[in-house]
């Protein structure tokens, strides 16, 4: 039949919608790493002793290593000497004070991205720390959080207010010999987010960065360190998106989190980098080691993701369940479209005893897209009852994708209950037709089969992440349904 | 209201409806009739804008418009409504959102308001009771788990709430036990009026028995070999179809329906 009817092929294949570059001086280093490099972030940033030794440590740790390769990914062999690892907006020596000094350009682009600077912050109830590459450019409600004993600010100003806490912790989940990319990421990150929410204390409002690649060529290397002391409660937001471009952009980011006894964290992301055109070509690497630390008896953190960015993710939001009774969660939506390639998933490393976690992940694969899920539940003989439930769900859009699954289940202890679902379905042209037959455009026929499909983490969501994630995934696939 | 002339249908290079000229006024009611793979099932997709067929020729003319120029979408929000034979699974998909926003494309098209939350509820519920099916049906997602019975009761409870100017009800009647078909008979003859053609796609005659049609034509190898009033379904049940295949053969001429 001759119709001019969109086919599922061309509803998700449309463009990437956030493509800009904003014209913003950039104060670079040149490219290449080496242990001066080093040294130049830390006396740029005008560090302490301790966090340059830190860094030498891991860069000589680095060199040492070898770039993994068992991951279900492929890209050209990265060249670390062609990346730019230090880039910060030029804004004076002693940065802006308030919004009013902020670069007008720097606000446009938030802006653009519909990211709440102002007053709509407020109403939505969502304090932002905003990294523009790789320097913070403002943080709101500081005071605010401030009267409750909550820090919350760049990684930087942490480390010039808060040395003890940075020294203390950093690196405490995730050391500089973990692996490649949380090597070089402690070498060279140039800044991030630092949160501490005192004993006790519930954190009253969703905190919130943006995270946003923006000059060329440079990797971005982001810290991230939130501590969650005893009976306190955070709810943690990391949104991006990234301007269109050609080279590929290595990003290497690393999240600690800390709950110490009857802590809990809620860590949500939604992560929508540039994802390479049609052809595959450009493109974010998004190199990520995130790990929790449930320390204390009784603590809890759950990771939540959506991604539907980035060429290449490679991600496993973690959980050592230390403490007695800690319960670790993942839930997580991937979509990969086009040529884009995700192999993520979580690691439940269970130690303490009756420790619990659930895992739910869900990939979506269309047009090329390659999807893997990988994960490991590791109960350690110290761990008396403990119990997993994993659940890894795979959607396919057409019939050039891909979905991967490789569960890995290591059991130390007898009393130990493992559980591990999983499924692959299909969008069919059927349903697609039995949608568009009771009225639907197409695509809001694919957004509705897709967010159903992924319902179960949208629902861990906090309520405006929620929305955000449901239009991200909509614009991933075919546009601007909502 | 439609009018189907000459309709030449492929489904990758084999022919599957071959000819075919059918006419439907607005209040009637036509059961079509056939044996297995004459095409019955090809027509009514057709007609829904299916896209895995390919027409080769004829057209089809619904209130004077090209219908086959408009994608399934279009078709559905200006009235053409199917009864799936077999109704889609969605995962994750509640029944009542998909039903809301079916419903409330039709009425965007048709220049109503939509319906908020409340008001669809109460709307949706009144035409449940109609098709005795129990509330918690709203809830489950598409199709899924349902049994044959409630697929196909809740095909017409969508039906009931879409309103169509023309329903294709494919098969309706397969896999249905005898108080399910009663059910699906009343809701189908709740929907009978003036302003309403149905095209009921059926290999028996059971559920004529249920919903009396105007006219009965049975389809034989892609064309209307024999036209005829709701008494050449009881023929059909007696003589079964082979008496009817010779005339399907080509060449020998269909004068179809009316």
């Amino acid at each position: 039949m001759s119709l001019p009817a969109p086919k599922l092929d061309d509803l998700i294949s449309r463009e990437y919608r956030h493509g800009f570059v904003t014209d913003v001086e950039a104060d670079a280093l040149p490219r290449g790493l080496s242990e001066d490099v080093v040294r130049l972030i830390s006396a740029k940033k005008n560090e302490p002793a301790f966090m340059l030794e830190w860094r030498l440590a891991a860069f000589r740790h680095w060199r040492t290593m070898t770039e993994p390769g068992w991951a279900t990914v492929r890209h050209p062999k990265i060249d670390y000497q062609d990346i730019i690892y230090y880039s910060a907006p030029k804004s004076g020596k002693t940065g802006p004070k308030s919004l009013d000094e902020v670069d007008p350009e720097l606000l446009r682009v938030y802006e653009k991205l519909g990211v709440p600077l102002k007053e709509r912050e407020l109403l939505a109830g969502v304090a932002v720390d905003a990294v523009f590459d790789s320097v913070s450019v403002g943080t709101t409600f500081k005071a605010k959080l401030g009267e409750l004993g909550i820090i919350f600010c760049s990684f930087s100003e942490a480390v010039q207010e808060h040395p003890e806490l940075v020294r203390q912790y950093l690196g405490s989940v995730v050391p500089y010999t973990d692996n490649y990319f949380a090597a070089l990421n402690s070498a060279v990150f140039s800044d991030g987010s630092f949160c501490y929410i005192p004993r006790g204390v519930r954190c009253p409002m969703e905190l919130s960065t943006y995270f946003r690649i923006n000059a060329k060529n440079t990797g971005q290397f982001e810290r991230t360190l939130i501590i969650a002391d005893e009976g306190a409660y955070v709810s943690y937001l990391e949104g991006c998106t990234a301007p269109m471009r050609d080279e590929n952009q290595l990003h290497a980011a690393v999240v600690e989190l800390v709950a110490l006894e009857r802590a809990h964290i809620k860590y949500s992301t939604v992560q929508n980098w540039y994802p390479g055109d049609k052809e595959g070509r450009g493109g974010i690497y998004n190199f990520v080691t995130k790990r929790g630390d449930c320390r204390g008896d009784d603590s809890h953190i759950s990771w939540t993701q959506v991604e539907t960015g980035s060429a290449i993710t490679w991600k496993y939001p973690s959980c050592i369940l230390r403490g007695d009774n800690s319960v670790g969660e993942f839930h997580s939506v991937a979509l990969t479209n086009h040529f884009q390639q995700a192999d993520t998933g979580t690691k439940m490393i269970h130690i303490g005893r009756n420790t619990k976690s659930t895992i739910v992940s869900k990939g979506i694969s269309a047009g090329r897209g390659q999807n893997a899920y990988r994960g490991l539940v590791k109960i350690l003989k110290s761990a008396d009852g403990a119990r997993n439930y994993s659940q890894c769900d795979s959607l396919l859009l057409g019939d050039r994708c891909g979905a991967h699954t490789f569960p890995y289940i290591e059991v130390k202890n007898a009393t130990a209950k493992v559980e591990h679902e999983a499924s692959t379905s299909r969008i069919g042209e059927d349903q697609l037709f039995y949608c568009r037959q009771r009225g639907l455009s197409a695509e809001d026929a694919v957004s509705m089969i897709v967010n159903g499909f992924c319902k179960e983490v949208f629902k861990e969501l906090p309520m405006e992440f929620a929305v955000e994630a449901q239009k991200l995934l909509g614009v991933s696939l075919e546009g601007s349904v909502g | 209201m439609l009018e189907i002339r000459n309709l030449d249908v492929r489904v990758d290079d084999k022919p599957i409806l071959r000819g075919l000229d059918l006419t439907v006024n607005a209040g009637e009611v036509h059961a079509i009739m056939g044996p297995n793979g004459s095409g019955k099932s090809t027509l009514a997709q057709v007609l829904a804008g299916r896209e895995t067929f390919t027409v080769t020729g004829g057209e089809v003319r619904y209130d004077g418009r090209d219908l086959l120029a408009l994608p399934p979408e279009e078709r559905a929000r200006d009235g053409v409504f199917l009864a799936f034979q077999y109704p889609v699974e969605i995962p994750g998909v509640s029944n009542v959102y998909l039903l809301k926003a079916a419903v409330n494309a039709v009425r965007r098209h048709r220049g109503e308001a939509e319906l908020d939350a409340m008001d669809f509820l109460a709307l949706v519920r009144s035409k449940m009771k109609l098709m005795d099916m129990s509330d918690e049906l709203l809830y489950r997602a598409v199709n899924e788990g349902f049994s044959g019975g409630e697929k196909k009761r809740n095909e017409i409870l969508q039906m009931a709430l879409l309103e169509p100017r023309l329903a294709i009800l494919d098969e309706t009647d397969s896999g249905l036990d005898i108080d399910a078909l009663q059910v699906v008979a009343n809701g189908i003859n709740a929907l009978r009026s003036p302003e309403r053609a149905m095209i009921l796609v059926t290999h028996y005659q059971r559920l004529l028995g249920y919903v009396v049609p105007d006219f009965v034509h049975v389809l034989s190898q892609g064309r209307i070999v024999k036209s005829g009033g709701k008494e050449l379904a009881h023929e059909l049940e007696r003589r079964g179809y082979g008496w009817l295949e010779s005339q399907a053969a080509p060449g020998a001429g269909s004068d179809a329906a009316r």
